[in-house]
């Protein structure tokens, strides 16, 4: 790589001992702290979701530890070799959708999984990093901003994995996979022109769907949707009741297993995406300060990550991922707290369950992987 | 990105500077995001805590469901087929309920509480939430209601629930066309909305009450309720009204149905009458059959399992689901086949020595009468129901060529019916057995199937769809029982279009002449094998006889009707549309082990007939 020549990062012999050993491990300490509480608290408060089962927590803590696992494997390759795989990982995605889809036609349904007799996994969670890498590999070939030819096949690449995982149907998922390939058009500069244009386009189009070309059924669940009180035996009641759960909590909390509104079964799906609720309503406005300082500080070392990358891959990729974890922390957070509609989003780190951990934390991985690598191509 | 020159390089500073910009506005836009999260936070937390403090100190704002009323359903005439009538239903409120065992117990004093019941309400208690009432059993009588509510005061949480509940006035009579509703199972549970069946129990199991279940059903309305600390209600805060289901009128004549089903006697069998004009359903009949009521009601496994394991088998839905040899049924429509593909001369009479042989084999095929029919042409093959004129038919047509000609009649195909589960029949062809047997087509075979025997099966319900076909040269519909939907303010009603299918393709009229001339001789003609249905018939008709062997009679074997048993006798079978100038209803009548179609079928169809055309008003 001939981006040596950049002043700004000819600083590799301040390094002192300590962060050499992390540097070879390719550790981002501050990254990993952060994660590591996050993930520690994320523990302690399933615990009381989940009525005090212990089984639960093991369970999620095995989880974590092969999430992070896969956190440091992937730390270990050169922003290099991550490049050059990044429109392989995403021709292998987009074939494992295309069968899964076929295989879901077979079986009749929704199916999301592919089973490869021993493992089985939902290839759109491949699709969450492997979207934006490939945006980042592709708009990085040309120069900035992207000329409306790039933008346009940048908007093919991004729109057939959004549609294929959609058709699943599984509109949580395409949903941030399309607000991480926005990110990195975003991030690279896309017109703002442009971006009002596709706002305006949006508009106008919103209204014409609306009366023609929604049935019935469809315009009352997205009604349902954008306004869950008009189900009170469904969406509304968990909403009513996380935000019950919140505001019960106040400025110090119940207290750790104190919890009325999830002990005593009136909080719906309390261990997964509504542990926020729990977490709240337990230690209050303070603990909740605490929490979000804890996210926003490794959005912030992601932030600070992407900044300090040398080359436009590493920076669009390391940007999108590090906002995307943010939309997630903010989706989870507004969808309990009734700001925003309810969608099966995750609050990371903290909801129970699924493969999306293990996605989440290579993310990361990708992240110590742009900055640990960067003082030894320098020098 | 190696390649990097001069030009690139100065590209890339401005790259980068797009980038912080980007970035920074992305780290501004997230700033806000907090702040807006903080905000809510503040609001919920801070501001509003006294508030939702009280309210989950008192959490006993409940919603409840309101369940919607089902739609009725009703004859052609408006005669009640299903009702909702009031019945109480005895609900546990598991919040409520210190020790279970106790209430069990306390309970039992009072009235009869099987073992079954209990583990029920266990299953559903794991479904509903603490605060919701739990069933513990349904359709309490008059009495038990007394008992539990002079106790009620010392049982918490224990409460009598009045809600309406499916009543079928008419019983039996149509039970196979309307079917019932039952108790939602677990497997349901699943599979349905649980929002809109939040306060329903019951569900449409068969029939037309599964098959517009959604019409039926209606939307479910809710009530926020404020409790007391014992649950009682003591404030509605808000009511949302269901949407009643809306009634059906189905194209069942009730007084058609009920002059068919006594005609049957004690003989087991199928009738459906049919309108050649649109594809309605006037009756709809399978005897025996069974008390609707008995399933609306729950019925215990003991009651159950005898219904079940009758050898009558009043369970099973004859006309829609059995299927039946055709037997000579499928004459006429061999005979168009034979016209229609010119492989007949209807002029050319073959001579009938009482059986027929293929080259190489010496096996006889006997015609059912054992000294022949001697010369016979097309029209007294039909009207005799001569066999060997039809084994040289079918032989000449082939077998795939019969099966492509019948299948434009939709034998072999679900006619389509607005009722689940029919069963599709059987129209063979080489293609088929090689697929489903694995082995070839025998010649022999095609002469058995040229009689409506062998493989060949065909449901109550195609006979009287291919019998209106037959009536209307060629045009067809769906069957269809539901006539009209109307709303459940009973203001506006929606009558159903009926539904026509590909007609078939026989090109010239005079063909279906001849064979429909043939089909009125059957009943016309003294020598006709349904004369007996002539006698004081004040209109024309055009009919078949047929007989469905149960068991294969070895060759030169003698068949006696009255020294084989019951159970091994023959099925008669009889189809039938008139009037013959502008046909107004076709029937196919089955009456298993009923020996021949003439003498056994035939009078069930006449009167049926007698009911619906001598009627002074037609509806």
């Amino acid at each position: 790589m001939s981006l040596s020549s950049q002043p700004e990062f000819a600083d590799a012999t301040r390094i002192s001992a300590g962060r050499r050993i992390l540097q070879r491990l390719h550790i981002d300490l501050p990254l990993l702290v952060g994660l590591l509480l996050l993930a520690a608290a994320g523990l302690f408060i399933l615990y009381s979701a989940g009525d005090e089962n212990l089984d639960l927590v093991i369970r999620q803590g095995l989880r974590l530890a092969l999430a992070f696992a896969v956190m440091f494997v992937i730390a270990q390759l050169s922003p290099s070799t991550i490049q050059f795989w990044s429109p392989w990982l995403f021709g292998i995605g987009l074939l494992m959708l295309v069968a899964v889809l076929i295989g879901g036609e077979i079986g009749k349904g929704a199916q999301r999984w592919l089973d490869l007799g021993v493992l089985r996994f939902q290839p759109s969670e491949i699709m969450k990093l492997a979207v934006p890498m490939m945006l980042a590999w592709y708009l990085a070939e040309a120069p900035l901003p992207p000329n409306r030819v790039r933008i346009f096949i940048a908007a093919v690449i991004l729109l057939i994995p959004t549609l294929l995982i959609a058709k699943q149907p599984d509109l949580g998922t395409a949903l941030l996979i399309a607000s991480a390939s926005i990110f990195v058009l975003w991030l690279a500069g896309l017109g703002f022109r442009l971006i009002a244009t596709v706002f305006t386009l949006f508009a106008a189009v919103t209204p014409v769907v609306w009366i023609y070309l929604l049935h019935d059924y469809q315009r009352r669940r997205v009604l349902t949707f954008l306004n869950p009180d008009i189900d009170p035996l469904g969406a509304g009641y968990h909403i009513r009741q996380s935000k019950i759960a919140i505001g019960s909590g106040g400025m110090y909390g119940k207290g750790w297993l104190n919890g009325t509104q999830s002990h005593l079964d009136f909080l719906p799906e309390r261990s997964t995406d509504f542990i926020f609720a729990v977490f709240s309503e337990e230690f209050g406005f303070l603990g909740l300060l605490i929490l979000l300082g804890l996210y926003l500080f490794v959005v912030w070392r992601g932030l600070y990550i992407s900044a300090q990358a040398q080359d436009t891959f590493c920076r669009l990729l390391a940007g999108s991922i590090t906002l995307t974890f943010f939309v997630y922390i903010f989706v989870n957070m507004g969808m309990v707290s009734g700001l925003l509609p309810v969608v099966g989003v995750p609050l990371p780190l903290l909801s129970y369950g699924g493969t999306s951990i293990v996605t989440l934390l290579a993310g990361f991985g990708i992240l110590m992987s742009i900055q640990t690598h960067r003082k030894l191509i320098s020098t | 990105m190696a390649k990097l020159n001069g030009l690139a390089l100065k590209d890339h500073i401005r790259e980068y500077h797009i980038f912080t910009q980007r970035l920074v506005i992305a780290a501004v836009i997230t700033g806000l995001l907090v702040v807006t999260l903080v905000a809510r936070m503040v609001y919920l937390q801070l501001i509003n805590q006294d508030h939702f403090a009280t309210l989950s100190e008192n959490n006993r704002v409940n919603i409840l469901p309101i369940p919607p009323i089902r739609g009725l359903i009703y004859d052609r005439n408006g005669i009640l087929l299903a009702q909702n009538l009031p019945s109480f239903s005895l609900e546990l409120i598991p919040e409520h309920i210190d020790d279970f065992d106790w209430t069990i117990e306390e309970l039992r004093k009072l009235i009869p509480l099987t073992d079954e019941d209990v583990a029920r309400y266990h299953k559903y208690r794991r479904k509903k939430r603490r605060f919701e009432g739990v069933t513990l059993r349904y359709r309490l009588t008059d009495e038990e209601v007394s008992r539990i509510a002079v106790n009620q005061y010392r049982l918490p949480g224990v409460e009598i629930r009045a809600e309406l509940a499916r009543q079928y006035p008419l019983g039996k009579l149509a039970v196979h066309a309307v079917g019932y509703v039952s108790r939602i199972n677990e497997d349901e549970l699943r599979k349905l909305d649980a929002s809109d069946y939040a306060g329903t129990s019951f569900i449409g199991k068969v029939g037309v009450e599964q098959y517009y279940e959604d019409i039926l059903h209606g939307t479910v309305g809710y009530q926020q309720v404020e409790t007391n600390a014992a649950g009682r209600i003591l404030n509605v805060l808000e009511r949302t009204l269901p949407v009643p289901g809306k009634n059906l009128y189905l194209n069942l004549d009730m007084q058609l149905q009920s002059v068919a089903k006594k005609a049957f006697g004690d003989n087991n069998g199928a009738l459906v009458a049919l309108d050649p004009n649109n594809g309605a359903v006037l009756a709809f009949v399978s005897v025996p059959s069974f008390d609707p009521n008995l399933f609306a009601n729950g019925l215990d496994s003991k009651t159950y399992k005898q219904l079940r394991d009758s050898p009558d088998r009043p369970l099973f839905n004859r006309a829609l689901r059995g299927q039946y040899p055709p037997g000579s049924t499928i004459k006429p429509f061999i005979g168009l086949a034979g016209l229609e593909l010119g492989v007949v001369n209807p002029a050319k009479p073959l001579n009938c020595p009482g059986w027929y042989t293929l080259k190489n084999d010496p096996r006889r095929y006997r015609d059912w009468k054992k000294q022949g029919h001697g010369e016979t042409d097309l029209t007294k093959a039909i009207v005799q129901s001569c066999d060997v004129y039809f084994y040289d038919l079918s032989l000449n047509l082939g077998i795939d060529r019969m099966h492509q000609f019948l299948s434009n009649f939709g034998l072999g195909q679900r006619t389509g019916i607005d009722l689940n589960g029919e069963a599709a029949g059987l129209l063979p062809s080489s293609e088929w057995k090689r697929r489903a047997r694995g082995t070839v087509w025998y010649p022999g075979e095609t002469l058995i199937a040229g009689i409506g025997q062998g493989f060949m099966l065909a449901t109550p319900l195609q006979l009287a769809s291919i019998t209106a076909t037959m009536g209307e040269y060629g045009r067809r519909f769906r069957p269809q029982l539901l006539y009209a939907i109307q709303d459940a303010d009973e203001k506006n009603h929606q009558v159903l279009k009926p539904q026509s299918n590909t007609p078939v393709p026989v090109v010239r009229k005079s063909d279906w002449q001849t064979v429909i001339e043939a089909m009125q001789s059957v009943i016309s003609s003294p020598r006709g094998t349904a004369h007996r249905l002539s006698y004081n018939l004040p209109f024309t008709a055009a009919g078949k006889t047929g007989t469905a062997q149960v068991f294969g009679i070895k060759q030169d074997e003698e068949y006696d009707e009255k020294e084989v048993s019951k159970k091994l006798r023959d099925h008669a079978l009889f189809i039938v549309f008139a009037p013959v100038e502008a046909p107004r209803i076709a029937i196919a009548v089955i009456v298993e082990n009923g020996g021949h179609g003439g003498s056994v079928a035939g009078p069930i169809a006449r009167k049926v007939l007698d009911a619906y055309l001598l009627k002074a008003t037609p509806p």
